[in-house]
């Protein structure tokens, strides 16, 4: 059993616009059987945070290709991508480097 | 690689061991003993640190610049800015650049212009003076002289900026080194050696400092916002444009003229863009879909001398988007975020969207997608200039300015086949003159020379045919999906016309010309 956590998951470089334009979220996981990871972060974003067209942000159970990932202001590629598990306190950033965002 | 860049301080004792990801056994980052490692830039093989990155980051850019020699110190050099990432780390580069010892210090006199595309993407008034109070903010920290233009603005262009210049585009190896030598000595003349050098520094940044001669407004216009009614004309005609893929296009001619004009206006000679290697290998696929083919070399390369004069430079053409993201991210390199003309568009809605994810979802399972398609632009050569009068032998096209790829007597292809009979239906005289029968004018040359009715074939026909023929390939596919030229800015039209009415009288001219050495051929 995990215990709740407390992460600021954050979208830069236009992600932010199918989030009602709101760069910083803090968050509050709740406790859950199986730990933290990327994986189910992005589920719960996508139940949680995001507003519309979700096609645009999630691709299959990963990010859309072309947005990047940093896990406290590091590549997530260094840090096990998807299933990284997330600590308390940690800074999940994502960037959309796509054109127009 | 983490070499790359000598002077980064002293090794670190402590060696910070990163974890590493299953499958990295190599991983140079560690011998350069410094700080966390931050970022996988290619394939996994390399991470670096925070501060090799920066060193390896600037040492790109700067070599880009080095190794082709186009920038001669001095010159004035326009960097075209949007806001984006790609474009704002490139200025910042450049401010780095500048403000660097002595030996590194990049010699060129900086630029910027800011394109304010509000209209043509629909932001509301109110959103877009949100946008440009933020980049005004960014301009003014950044201290170049600047320019910010609204996309409006294209209704006043003269229809000059589609004429090639002549001019050679200066710049060949020797003419480089003579250009640093001669630069050298100017700067060591007054003075002596050791004291010289910081007050020509003080000297050359207070110069940077200083507002542009003309006011921070690029053009003709005075402060203040475009008026409502350009506003208006230009969102109609974004609005008319039936598919994303066509909008984007025009939006990137109409931006391009824009550019040059101010380019040109200001005498500057370059004008840096911040396309990025991953931005350039979409656009070469992207232009392949688009029947550009022929100017790949021109529309990715890293120099750009279709317009003569001035000439487009891409210093970041080497570094990705990830590099790019990564860098204004760690060392907080400001930009704005405007929506674009495609924000929030569908995966499919353009051909650019669909490249783009196409591209970058091969490059999510085959790393090397994005540099292999980038190093064939790379490779794509470019027909050389022939002669100084390039103008005017070979007609070029009216949007992209490159030279017309379109054979008038082109039947051999389906399209070539579709666009001659379009063009007959629409204009039986321009049939007949692409035939080579030359059409009965319609009063005497004496008086329809310049003014009179022989002017307008196109006033009397379909504007779209008159703008049509001076089109290449991809263009004229392009506009296909414009419903009606005539809501495209008068300089467009204008300089269509008078392309035809040149046209008419060259070849008016020709038959004089033939006639004459067939008299001298028989006599002699």
């Amino acid at each position: 059993m995990a215990a709740p956590l407390s992460v600021e998951v954050e979208f830069g470089g236009g992600a932010e616009l199918l989030f009602d334009g709101v760069k910083k979220h803090q968050v509050t996981l709740p406790g859950q059987e199986e730990p933290w990871d990327i994986r189910n972060l992005l589920v719960w974003i996508k139940k949680n945070l995001l507003k519309e067209r979700p096609e645009l942000f999630i691709q299959g159970d990963s990010v859309r290709p072309g947005i990047l990932v940093l896990i406290n202001d590091a590549d997530w590629e260094l840090l096990g991508e998807l299933d990284y598990q997330l600590q308390d306190q940690d800074t999940i950033l994502f960037i959309s480097t796509l054109h127009g965002g | 690689m983490c070499q790359v860049g000598e002077n980064y301080g002293e090794p670190a004792t402590e060696e910070s061991q990163p974890a590493p990801r299953p499958g990295l056994d190599k991983t140079p980052v560690l011998d350069c003993k410094e700080g966390l490692p931050v970022v996988v830039i290619r394939a996994g093989d390399a991470f670096c640190s925070r501060d090799c990155f920066k060193a390896f980051y600037t040492h790109k850019f700067r070599a880009m610049l080095g190794k082709n020699r186009l920038i001669f110190p001095g010159e004035k050099v326009l960097l075209a800015w949007s806001g984006g990432p790609s474009s704002s780390s490139m200025v910042w580069q450049v401010l780095e650049g500048l403000s660097q010892d002595s030996a590194k210090r990049l010699r060129f006199v900086p630029g910027v212009i800011f394109v304010d595309e509000g209209a043509a993407c629909g932001q509301s008034p109110e959103d877009r003076a949100k946008t440009l109070a933020e980049v005004k903010l960014i301009l003014q920290t950044v201290g170049f002289p600047w320019y910010l233009v609204a996309l409006e603005e294209v209704f006043g262009l003269p229809p000059a900026v589609l004429r090639c210049s002549a001019q050679e585009p200066a710049g060949t190896a020797g003419a480089y080194k003579a250009a640093v030598d001669s630069f050298l000595q100017q700067q060591h003349t007054p003075g002596t050696e050791g004291a010289e050098d910081s007050p020509s520094l003080a000297q050359q940044q207070g110069q940077l400092c200083q507002p542009p001669p003309q006011g921070p407004m690029g053009l003709q216009s005075p402060t203040g916002p475009p008026a409502a009614a350009q506003t208006e004309a230009l969102s109609r005609l974004f609005h008319s444009v039936k598919t994303l893929t066509a909008k984007e296009e025009l939006l990137q001619t109409l931006r391009t003229h824009l550019i040059l004009h101010v380019a040109r206006a200001h005498g500057y000679s370059k004008v840096m863009t911040g396309e990025s290697c991953t931005r350039l290998a979409i656009k070469l696929m992207t232009n392949l879909a688009l029947g550009r083919g022929a100017f790949l070399a021109w529309d990715t390369g890293f120099s750009d001398e279709r317009h003569g004069d001035v000439v487009v430079v891409r210093p970041m053409r080497d570094h990705t988007l990830k590099e790019v993201a990564f860098y204004n991210h760690l060392f907080a390199v400001p930009s704005v975020f405007t929506p674009a003309i495609d924000t929030k568009a569908p995966e499919k809605a353009s051909i650019h969207r669909l490249m783009e994810a196409f591209l970058l979802r091969l490059q999510t399972q085959f790393p090397s997608t994005v540099s292999t398609v980038y190093r064939t632009s790379e490779k794509l050569a470019k027909a050389p200039r022939d002669s100084h009068d390039t103008a005017h032998s070979e007609p070029r096209c009216l949007l992209c300015l490159c030279t017309l790829d379109v054979d008038g007597a082109d039947s051999a292809t389906a399209f070539g086949a579709q666009t001659s009979s379009h063009l007959s239906q629409m204009q039986p005289h321009t049939a007949l003159a692409e035939a080579g029968m030359h059409p009965v004018p319609c009063c005497p040359p004496e008086v329809g020379s310049a003014q009179g009715c022989c002017r307008g074939p196109c006033e009397r026909g379909d504007p779209r045919v008159c703008v049509l023929e001076w089109l290449c390939y991809g263009c004229r596919v392009n506009m296909k999906d414009l419903p009606s030229l005539d809501s495209l800015p008068p300089y467009i039209l204008a300089e269509a016309q008078l392309r035809r009415q040149r046209a008419w009288v060259l070849q008016e001219v020709q038959e004089y010309l033939i006639a004459d050495s067939d008299g001298e051929a028989e006599t002699a």
